[in-house]
C-alpha cells in the first residue's frame, strides 16, 4: 500500500515536471516573476542583517555609567555595588573611584587645568555592561539605577545604538510589510497558474473522476506543480540576491575602507536560504490550495 | 444486482428525461438498451455511476442505494464499475499503457501488478504489444478497444457502455459486440446502449427499450 502511495506521488511529480518542461518559456517567466517578487524582501532582510552586524561591530559592548552624588560615602559606594552585583542581567560591573577618574583625566593632558582646582570635582562612578543589547533592557536598567539613593546621574554610553536599533526595527517592519504584500502576489500568481492548468486539463480531470479518482488524487499533481513553481521561484530569488550582494560587495568594502573601517557584505547564510526556499514552497502550496478548492468544484 | 425502482429524472427547465422507470438486472446478464435520440438512454446509464441522480425513485447496485450516495463515496462506487461513455475519452497526450493503467493507479494497485493487468487487458481486446503507441496513431476501432481495455482492466463486475460502436464500420462493430458477449460469459453484467438494432442480433440478449423517458419494453 505504501508502495502504491509513493508510486502515485512519483507519478504526480513526474506529471507536474512534465507540465513545467512542456512550456519552458512560460515556466521560466513564472519563475522569474516569483523570483523577483521574493528577491526584494529576501534581499531587504539580508541587508538589514548586515547593517545590524555592522552596528554591533562598531559599538562593541554598549555600557551604562552610573555617577554617584559628590557627597556619596564609601558605605554608599558599597551599597550601590552590592545592588549592582545582584542584577542578573549585567555581565560586567567596574568601579571607577573619583581619584582614579581624576588621574585618568590628568593623564589625558588636563593635568594643568586640574592642578588649579581646590578639590576633586569628579564623582565616584560605576560602569556596567548589560548581558543583552536590547533597547528595552537598557531603558529598564536606566530607570532602575536612576531611582537608587546616591545615584546622581545615569548615562547610556551608546544611546545611539538604541536609535540604531529603533531604525533597524523600523526598516525590518517595512521589509516585513513588503514581504507580506509580495508573498500575497506570489499566492495570486500561483492561484492563476493552477487555474489555467485546471482549465487546460479539464478533459483529463473529467476522465480520472469518471474512473473513480478521489479529490485528493486529482489535486495531487496540482499541489506538486504549485510547490515546484514556488521552489523554482525561490531558487531564482536566491540567485538574484546572491548575485546582487556579489556585485555590491566590492563597492561597499571600498567605501568602508575610505572611512577606516573593515566591513564585508555577507550573502544569505544557509538558514536564510533554507527559510527562503521553504517560504517559497509554502506560498506555492497555499496558492494551489486556494485555486484547486475553488476551480475543481466548479469543473464538476 | 442493478435495480431501478420508479426512477424519474426531471432537469431544471422541466424536461423529463426518465419517467418512473423500473427494472432489475441479474448478475452476468447482457442487456441492450435502445431507443431513439433523446429517449433517456444516456441519462439512465449515467445514474449507475452517479453522474446523474434521480429526481425521484431509487437506484440500487448490489443492494446499495446509490441515488443518495454521499459525494465522498462516489469515487469508490465508480472504481467497481467498468465505464465506456459516448466518446472513448482517451487521453491523447499519454500512450496506450498510461491510458489503460489509469484506473489501477487511481485504485492504488502496485505498479508491477498493474503492468501485468494492462498487458492482459490489451491481449483480451486484441492489441497485445501495442502498449507504447499513442492513441492518435490508432484507428477508430483500435481506440475503442483501448477504451474497452481501460474499462475492463480492473475486472469490474458491471460493465456499462454508451454507444461503443458509434462511428465504427460493421466489421469493427461486430468484433466489439463479440468482446462484450465474451465478458458476459465470464459473469460480468454488461449494459450496452446502442442505436444499432443489428448489434447482438445473433445472441438475442435482453433488450430494454426507452421512448420519451418511458420504459416500453424489457422491464420484466
Amino acid at each position: 500500500m505504501m508502495g502504491a502511495w509513493s508510486y502515485q506521488h512519483r507519478k504526480a511529480i513526474a506529471h507536474a515536471l512534465g507540465r513545467l518542461l512542456h512550456q519552458p518559456l512560460g515556466t521560466l517567466l513564472s519563475a522569474l516573476v516569483v523570483g523577483i517578487a521574493l528577491a526584494l524582501p529576501a534581499g531587504g532582510f539580508v541587508l538589514v542583517d548586515n547593517v545590524a552586524s555592522l552596528a554591533r561591530g562598531v559599538t562593541g559592548s554598549p555600557e551604562i555609567s552610573l555617577y554617584l552624588s559628590l557627597d556619596a560615602t564609601d558605605a554608599d559606594v558599597t551599597e550601590v555595588e552590592s545592588r549592582l552585583r545582584k542584577q542578573d542581567n549585567l555581565s560586567g560591573v567596574q568601579f571607577v573611584s573619583r581619584d582614579v577618574a581624576l588621574k585618568q583625566l590628568a593623564d589625558n593632558g588636563l593635568a594643568d587645568v586640574l592642578d588649579g582646582l581646590e578639590r576633586n570635582p569628579l564623582p565616584h562612578a560605576f560602569i556596567v555592561t548589560p548581558r543583552q543589547e536590547d533597547p528595552a533592557l537598557f531603558e529598564q536598567l536606566h530607570q532602575t539605577f536612576a531611582a537608587w539613593p546616591k545615584v546622581d546621574h545615569v548615562q547610556l554610553d551608546a544611546a545611539w545604538v538604541q536609535r540604531m536599533h529603533s531604525l533597524l526595527s523600523l526598516v525590518e517592519l517595512g521589509v516585513s510589510l513588503l514581504a507580506v504584500l509580495l508573498g500575497a502576489a506570489l499566492v495570486i500568481i500561483t492561484f492563476n497558474t493552477i487555474r489555467l492548468q485546471i482549465l487546460t486539463q479539464r478533459a483529463e480531470i473529467d476522465v480520472t473522476r469518471l474512473l473513480g479518482a478521489t479529490d485528493a488524487f486529482i489535486r495531487r499533481p496540482f499541489y506538486w506543480l504549485g510547490c515546484l513553481q514556488g521552489l523554482l521561484g525561490g531558487l531564482v530569488a536566491w540567485t538574484i540576491v546572491t548575485a546582487s550582494i556579489s556585485l555590491l560587495r566590492g563597492s561597499v568594502e571600498s567605501l568602508a575602507q575610505a572611512y577606516g573601517a573593515v566591513f564585508a557584505l555577507n550573502g544569505p547564510n544557509p538558514t536564510q536560504v533554507t527559510g527562503l526556499l521553504v517560504v517559497a514552497i509554502a506560498l506555492g502550496w497555499l496558492g494551489t490550495a486556494l485555486s484547486v478548492r475553488r476551480h475543481l468544484r466548479e469543473s464538476e | 444486482m442493478i435495480v431501478f425502482e420508479q426512477v424519474s429524472k426531471r432537469y431544471p427547465g422541466g424536461h423529463e428525461a426518465l419517467s418512473e422507470v423500473s427494472f432489475e438486472l441479474r448478475h452476468g446478464e447482457l442487456v441492450v438498451l435502445s431507443g431513439h435520440s433523446g429517449a433517456g438512454k444516456s441519462t439512465l446509464l449515467k445514474m449507475i455511476p452517479v453522474l446523474e441522480r434521480p429526481t425521484s425513485g431509487r437506484v440500487l447496485i448490489n443492494n446499495q442505494d446509490v441515488s443518495h450516495l454521499p459525494r465522498a463515496g462516489i469515487p469508490y462506487l465508480r472504481r467497481s464499475l467498468g465505464l465506456m461513455l459516448q466518446d472513448n475519452r482517451l487521453l491523447y497526450d499519454r500512450n496506450v499503457f498510461d491510458n489503460i493503467v489509469l484506473p489501477l493507479v487511481i485504485g492504488g494497485m502496485a505498479p508491477k501488478d498493474a503492468a501485468r493487468r494492462v498487458h492482459a487487458a490489451l491481449e483480451r481486446v486484441g492489441l497485445g504489444g501495442r502498449d507504447q503507441e499513442m492513441p492518435i496513431g490508432l484507428s477508430g476501432g483500435e481506440q475503442q478497444r483501448v477504451a474497452i481495455a481501460r474499462a475492463i482492466v480492473k475486472r469490474p463486475s458491471i460493465l456499462i457502455a454508451d454507444e461503443p460502436t458509434a462511428h465504427l464500420d460493421a466489421a469493427y462493430a461486430h468484433e466489439i459486440a463479440e468482446l462484450f458477449q465474451s465478458f458476459k460469459s465470464v459473469g460480468v453484467t454488461v449494459i450496452v446502449c446502442t442505436h444499432d438494432p443489428a448489434l447482438f442480433a445473433e445472441t438475442r440478449p435482453r433488450r430494454l427499450v426507452l421512448r420519451q423517458g418511458h420504459l416500453i419494453e424489457g422491464a420484466e
